[in-house]
């Protein structure tokens, strides 16, 4: 497990998918190990012996503050090949779809992009007439969505995979493991040329919205027809306690902000209940939102590819739905 | 300053971002041989990094290189229509069947028997959206690589400063040469065809090409050599076949599943007040809401 970090935390995403190696490793028998890089970790490595990592690997340098490519390549590297893991996987981020690909090439071992989801199985191979017994498969959309491929690496060591930020679900144990920290040197593991890129400037605003957190949203689509009728979304969202989301038409159409954008090319959610404003339900769309428990569609055509997963469907224009949810959302709540 | 040469890696691929309903068979599945072959779009968004380069470093040259069947001559001649000054298709059957570390063995193999200081890819191709090809390339040429490129800031005679894409802001880092970039789609669209470069490219051919049409490309050639695009296979490179294709490929595909539309049984209500009153009421009563 490589861990990101932003600041004083370990990623969401590196927990939510050191809560899912936990469950990988219980079925293997085998232990889950996470790797955190950077300046001063602190006591970073509490949260992943929290999430169920037994052992962690340590690599700490003052040239380490940010993510750098060359530098984190040579460190995991070394750390895998004196580790063997079976399975190493990365969160599917800036980060991690910049390191593990070059990681894989190094190690010349499969890499699958993107994963949805992890699984263990089996495998029989006709040709060779190989029986392969606790194999990783990995499960990604492919072509635009519209596919799924399960991907496996049957020969090489270790099985790569990154993994989409919000689709596996991070859980606390009850009681932290009582974990190991093993220290490395980056001084005998990262080489001088590892250092050549040099970062001058670095501007990262705080994510302000946090559609993937919410338990509700609220999302429109090129249907919704411009900025100013957002603002109906934006009134029930308020009422709801719920989030905006778009999609990419109509992020693309300036109606919405690009931090707000839910689908493959922008965040996948898993909302409690997601309502779905004049949004046609291409898959690209529907692949960052299907797994919402619950869906309703408002849309004026009862055909829509998005009313196939809906759970309610409204036939009728949002603009005029809208205000009727919310008036009598306020009615009936206390 | 001496002048750069710089290699964009451009890709063919199905236009899978407009799977119009035309696209869909009656089973609710992708019909890929009606989509359309284009230019991947982060290709150009390279290929356009690499044509301001040359802007910049006059005197610079711009090639291109693609991999996949014959038909993707048409990466060429489309670079070619938009500024480039040379272009390879890197096209063998031994190339078939190869995952993206396959892949990019074989092209980083080929960028070894050509000159250059950078190499210039798109972030990913929309068919795989892997991203793994452009750092995989870079790690086989042990070179650095600058990934989620938006603009490239200053270059001098020794690195080039470059401003990289962020989830949520930017990084502006200065590498040395020879370096590879991916780039971003937030980074500007290509600039259009030059119209006098389409007239003189548009009979570029490559060999193949030629002979399945049965033309005279002797005397073409002859005359005009530009027109002849290069062709490289496996023994051109002095690739290493257990490296390529299906035995080069660590990962192998265990099962494609078409995303279908799930007819799910959904509840089909009106505008109307009484309705729409109904549901939240049975919202708020089951905690989905309130």
């Amino acid at each position: 497990m490589y861990c990101e970090t932003n600041g004083n935390s370990v990623a969401e995403v590196s927990l939510e998918l050191v809560t899912k190696a936990r469950s990988l490793a219980n079925q293997l028998k085998v232990q889950v190990e996470g790797i955190l890089i950077g300046n001063d970790l602190k006591g970073l490595e509490k949260q992943l012996y929290a999430h169920g990592a037994q052992v962690v690997h340590k690599a700490e340098d003052k040239r380490l503050e940010f993510y750098q490519t060359l530098p984190h390549t040579s460190i995991v590297c070394r750390i895998m090949e004196a580790e063997q893991p079976q399975i190493g996987i990365f969160g599917a981020t800036t980060v991690g779809r910049d390191l593990a690909p070059r990681v894989a090439s190094k190690l010349k071992s499969g890499l699958t992009a993107d994963c949805t989801s992890l699984e263990i199985g089996e495998h029989y191979e006709k040709k060779t007439d190989t029986k392969y017994e606790n194999l990783l498969y990995q499960i990604r959309p492919a072509f635009g969505g519209n596919i799924v491929a399960t991907i496996i690496n049957p020969d090489t060591r270790p099985q790569l995979a990154t993994v989409r930020e919000g689709v596996m679900k991070r859980e606390e144990l009850d009681t932290p493991l009582k974990g190991k920290t093993k220290n490395w040197n980056v001084e005998e593991i990262a080489g001088k040329d590892d250092f050549v890129v040099e970062i001058i400037d670095r501007q990262v605003e705080e994510k302000k919205v946090n559609i993937k957190g919410a338990q509700i949203i609220v999302a429109g689509g090129y249907g919704v027809g411009s900025r100013e009728n957002f603002e109906h979304l934006f009134k029930l969202a308020d009422v709801l306690g719920a989030e905006v989301g778009g999609t990419r038409a109509a992020v693309d159409a300036g109606y919405i902000d690009h931090d707000r954008q839910i689908g493959q090319t922008g965040v996948t959610v898993r909302p409690k209940l997601y309502i779905a404003c004049g949004i046609s339900g291409q898959i690209q769309h529907r692949a960052g939102m299907m797994e919402s428990s619950m869906i309703i569609s408002i849309n004026t055509d009862p055909n829509a590819p998005i009313n196939s997963i809906a759970d309610y469907v409204i036939t009728g224009d949002f603009s005029e739905v809208v205000p009727k949810l919310i008036k009598y959302y306020k009615k009936n709540s206390k | 300053m001496k002048s750069l040469k710089i290699i964009v890696l451009a890709k063919q691929v199905p236009d899978t971002r407009n799977v119009g309903k035309d696209a869909m068979k009656a089973d609710g599945t992708v019909n890929r041989a009606a989509l359309e072959a284009i230019f991947n779009p982060e290709d150009l968004n390279a290929l356009e990094q690499a044509l301001s380069i040359k802007d910049m470093v006059p005197g610079s040259e711009v090639s291109l290189l693609t991999m996949g069947p014959g038909r993707a001559a048409e990466i060429i001649r489309e670079g070619f229509y938009r500024g480039a000054d040379d272009g390879v298709l890197l096209t063998d059957r031994k190339f078939a069947g190869s995952d993206t570390l396959a892949t990019s063995y074989a092209i980083a193999t080929a960028i070894g028997k050509m000159e250059y200081d950078i190499v210039v890819a798109g972030r990913q191709a929309i068919d795989g959206d892997t991203a793994q090809v452009g750092p995989q390339v870079a790690e086989k040429l042990n070179i650095p690589q600058v990934t989620y490129v938006e603009n490239i800031e200053k270059i001098d005679a020794k690195s080039m400063t470059i401003r990289r894409r962020l989830d949520n802001g930017f990084e502006i880092v200065k590498t040395p040469f020879p370096v590879l970039l991916t780039v971003h789609s937030s980074a500007p669209d290509c600039r259009p065809r030059i119209a006098k470069n389409v007239m003189k490219y548009k009979h570029a051919r490559t060999l193949t090409e030629l002979q399945d049409a049965s033309e005279d490309y002797t005397r073409m050639f002859q005359d005009r050599p530009y027109l002849k695009i290069r062709e490289m296979g496996v023994d051109d490179i002095g690739a290493d076949n257990e490296a390529l294709g299906l035995s080069g490929s660590p990962t192998k595909v265990k099962k494609i599943e078409n995303v279908v539309f799930k007819a799910k049984e959904a509840k089909v209500i009106s505008a109307d007040d009484k309705e729409i009153e109904d549901l939240i009421v049975e919202l708020i009563e089951n905690h989905t809401i309130g």
